[in-house]
């Protein structure tokens, strides 16, 4: 499938979903819906980085919040400036710049070591925003900041429908991104420094570079995801938005759904996201968190693959352990740069 | 040598004094050695001599803290191992690391879209899988294309192996123990496959134990003892070389 | 910022203190980390779980926690050496370690603390012991006693540790299965068991240490996450499985720690020995006394 054909697939899937939310009537399913997506993307993100490449990254809430306080940074300044209020696709491109940047920085520093330091390198990361953020007073320091989402946007009316198809768009975005990374020379690019980067060196790969890459896109991404966060809460804390929940959630969703392809953050992301929403609700937060715990702790020791690694073994095929599944066009143009 | 008479060396690889420790093991002093184009080198030496260590600092996988090494006339410090590959420079692992999770296929695309098609000699996906069944052919190891390499022997491993080397379409290859464990036949498949490539002009250095390959094989000989290069030159001489006999025979 | 001579004294005398005790506290890190290249993010949840057991003995029986964490020991040991069974066969066996042995231990860390909360609420413990409270005053010396005994006590566990690990049969057994398995195989050792004891040793400490903890600050679930940063910068400054390279590191980032929460403030505290592992890994990732 092209990559123009999947998108426009899942382009419909959106706005089916979008309708079908309309439906419903009540706007608890935006509420809830967002915080699944949010997680769709945050997941790939992270993927990109620890699924293919094998490079893992403790600090996606770090990315997260880098975001969304570029968010509340744009909108004091905005609001000093009376020009309001500013348009989500906007935020995300500069949250996603800011966060690509840092990914960008933070990798140059710590990825020529190996991948165990970088690891423990991104917790440092967070703890070191967090503390930053935490003495910035202008975006509010420990006490928090207030965002004023607006009452309406036209034309589609409910700002909370605004934000749920926004985040949507880029949960799609991200998806058709990790698609398009799998089936290019990058993808293979980045399973060679998975499964052995001497070779892959040997081999001609510029390992370096392309873990740049792929930690910029991550970052960029969360980035992207935290942009709308403030305008989603209203009310913004240091403790709870670079909480470790971020953190746990967007390696367990990966790990859980399978980390071979775009199929598994997307599967895990839902799945988990979704039980979570009902969860908190019905029993309390730090409950579902713990079960995100063992889930994890589950998966990874008893089942490697994830869902996705589950269900081909139970259609018996050899377990597709290739990043995507290649059928080579026979005329295609050249390989993608 | 000083570095202007290692300039105006005209051989393809020129080793300069090199020099490589780890802590307060000296694992490499005062290796100088040139290899010519075309030529067809041996390197042999007992167990721990040295000789992974000194593919490893000539390809980038390791740094040499002394000496230098050129290639083409350029000096390599400082060029990381893919940009030595892109040069032209490749080699195979003395243990076998083949990408695990890619189907062998797979395994030489990886070598032709990031050092050959970064040429620009290549263009098409079409002759890029040409490209990969062409190889292993080559090595034997075309019926199992589409498998992972957990299903490959040991054997079939070190084919592999030689196979991603090739696919780089080296200047100069550095074959390391490709042929432990092989049947008669399968060693002479793999000389004449070595032969075959010397001749379309790939320079090849040959390190093995295997007397009998590496003394019908090479054109000239190099042996390396805990770390010293002891002899160069002919392989009759160099075997006839009481030193040698020494270092090999107690 | 109020500069006095006597302020900067005591911060160094105190950061020297707590540096020790920071010692303790990496010193199970060092053996997992350092030498058996266990990425084992989730010791910090270990030593916050001493710090509850000796909580809850010592709120309901008034036993002193440093007794008590030592009795506990035995119990961590099996932990660990049962945790470390299932991190070989899950993880290094099959050559997985990098990407699902971390997110196991990442894991066990969440599980950890996210219980804790559950099962204590997120207030602050503490402990009662007669060594806290009163102070030893010396010139111009300000020593509260509850961290000069943890200081002591640390020192002695690191000289027992460095002692077992160049003078006993298992101890060098252990620094040796670093560098080489095969050879350990070849003696008639059985490499997996001997990082197994050495795994259950590392856990070991994290009693100790999370005695230690709670008798110097009063301690809560989310605590052990300053600690992730502070333990591996220690380590990796420290030389990686250098125990006399822990304690120097520990004690020069206990110093800058110290001097910066005295003079700019304990907001920038947890930033300094994450800054400063950050630092360690891009300018000397081999540490002050490198291998």
């Amino acid at each position: 499938m092209r990559t123009p054909v999947f998108l426009l697939i899942w382009l419909i899937v959106a706005a089916a979903v979008f309708g079908g939310s309309l439906a419903v009537g009540n706007d608890y399913v935006f509420f809830a819906g967002y915080v699944v997506l949010q997680y769709v993307v945050l997941g790939t993100a992270w993927n990109i980085l620890g699924g293919y490449c094998g490079y893992v990254n403790f600090g996606s809430a770090a990315f997260f919040a880098l975001g969304a306080y570029s968010t509340v940074a744009i909108y004091k300044f905005a609001l000093d400036a009376d020009f309001y209020p500013i348009p989500i696709p906007f935020l995300m491109l500069i949250g996603g710049a800011v966060s690509g940047a840092v990914g960008f920085g933070m990798g140059y520093l710590t990825l020529r070591l190996r991948g165990a330091f970088f690891a423990i390198a991104t917790l440092a990361l967070a703890v070191v925003l967090e503390t930053l953020v935490v003495n910035w007073d202008y975006v509010g320091g420990s006490r928090g900041a207030y965002i004023i989402r607006p009452e309406e946007i036209a034309p589609i009316g409910n700002y909370i429908r605004y934000l749920f198809l926004t985040m949507m768009l880029l949960a799609v975005a991200a998806i058709t991104i990790a698609r398009l990374i799998e089936r290019s020379r990058l993808g293979y690019g980045f399973a060679t420094i998975r499964d052995d980067e001497l070779a892959a060196e040997a081999s001609g790969v510029p390992t370096l570079r392309l873990k740049l890459i792929a930690t910029t896109i991550s970052g960029a991404l969360m980035g992207m995801a935290g942009a709308p966060f403030p305008y989603y809460i209203s009310y913004l804390q240091p403790s709870s938005t670079f909480g470790l929940d971020y953190a746990v959630n967007s390696i367990a969703m990966p790990l859980i759904g399978g980390t071979t392809s775009w199929v598994g953050p997307l599967i895990g992301a839902l799945l988990l996201g979704s039980l979570q929403q009902i969860a908190t609700v019905t029993i309390s937060s730090a409950v579902n968190l713990l079960i995100v715990g063992f889930l994890l702790v589950f998966f990874v020791i008893a089942a490697p693959n994830g869902i996705v690694g589950l269900f081909h073994t139970y259609l018996q095929r050899k377990p597709e352990e290739f990043v995507g599944r290649r059928r080579v066009d026979p005329d295609a143009p050249g390989t993608v740069p | 040598m000083s570095d202007a008479e290692a300039a105006a060396n005209p051989d393809l690889l020129v080793v300069d004094d090199l020099g490589k420790r780890f802590g307060g093991f000296v694992a490499l002093e005062n290796i100088s050695l040139s290899v010519a184009a075309g030529e067809r080198l041996g390197l042999i030496g007992p167990n721990g001599s040295g000789k992974s260590t000194l593919v490893n600092c000539i390809c980038g996988t390791l740094r040499n803290e002394q000496g230098a090494v050129r290639f083409n006339g350029q000096k390599l410090d400082g060029l990381a191992a893919h940009q030595r590959t892109r040069l032209g420079l490749s080699r195979s692992f003395q243990l076998p690391r083949p990408f695990a999770s890619l189907s062998l296929a797979d395994n030489i695309r990886v070598p032709l879209l990031y050092t050959v098609a970064a040429r620009g000699t290549i263009h098409t996906a079409h002759e890029i899988g040409e490209r990969c069944h062409d190889l292993l052919n080559e090595v034997g190891l075309e019926a199992k294309a589409q498998h992972l390499p957990r299903d490959l022997t040991q054997v079939e491993m070190r084919k592999l192996e030689l196979a991603r080397a090739m696919a780089t379409e080296p200047k100069l290859l550095i074959a390391d123990e490709v042929m432990a464990g092989l049947t008669h036949s399968e060693i002479e498949e793999i000389l004449t496959l070595l032969a075959r490539l010397n001749e379309q002009g790939v320079t090849i250095i040959l390190i093995e134990h295997i007397m009998r390959a590496v003394m019908s094989f090479s054109r000239r000989l190099v042996v390396l003892v805990s770390g010293k290069k002891i002899a160069d030159g002919a392989p009759d001489a160099v075997m006839r070389d009481p030193e040698v006999e020494r270092a090999y025979l107690g | 910022m109020i500069f006095s001579f006597d302020l900067l004294i005591n911060a160094i005398v105190s950061g020297i203190l707590i540096g020790g005790f920071y010692a303790a506290v990496t010193a199970g890190v060092s053996i997992s980390f350092g030498i058996l290249d266990i990425v084992n993010i989730a010791h910090p949840a270990f030593i916050i779980l001493g710090s509850y057991i000796a909580y809850i003995v010592n709120a309901s029986f008034g036993f002193d926690p440093i007794i008590t964490a030592i009795v506990v020991m035995p119990a961590f040991y099996v932990l660990g050496a049962g945790i470390y069974q299932i991190y070989y066969v899950s993880f290094e066996k099959r050559g997985q370690e990098s990407l699902r042995g971390l997110a196991f231990f990442f894991g066990l860390l969440f599980i950890t603390e996210v219980s804790l909360v559950l099962y204590f609420g997120v207030d602050y413990r503490y402990v009662d012991a007669p060594y806290i409270g009163p102070a030893w005053h010396f010139a111009m010396l300000d020593i509260p006693f509850r961290i000069l005994v943890p200081f002591l006590v640390s020192l002695l566990l690191i000289t027992v540790l460095q002692l077992f690990l160049t003078r006993s049969f298992i101890g060098r057994a252990i620094m040796a299965v670093a560098q080489d398995q095969l050879a350990l195989r070849l003696m008639g050792v059985d490499p997996i068991r001997i990082k197994r004891i050495a795994f259950g040793i590392s856990i070991a400490t994290a009693s100790l240490a999370g005695a230690f903890l709670i008798i110097i600050q009063p301690v809560e679930p989310s605590v052990g996450r300053e600690y992730i940063g502070r333990v591996f910068a220690i380590c990796v400054l420290g030389g990686m499985g250098s125990l006399p390279g822990t304690v120097i590191a520990a004690m020069l980032i206990g110093i800058v720690e110290s001097l910066t929460s005295t003079f700019y403030g304990p907001s920038w505290a947890p930033a300094v020995s994450f800054g400063f592992l950050l630092l360690t890994l891009a300018v000397r990732p081999a540490g002050l006394l490198g291998r």
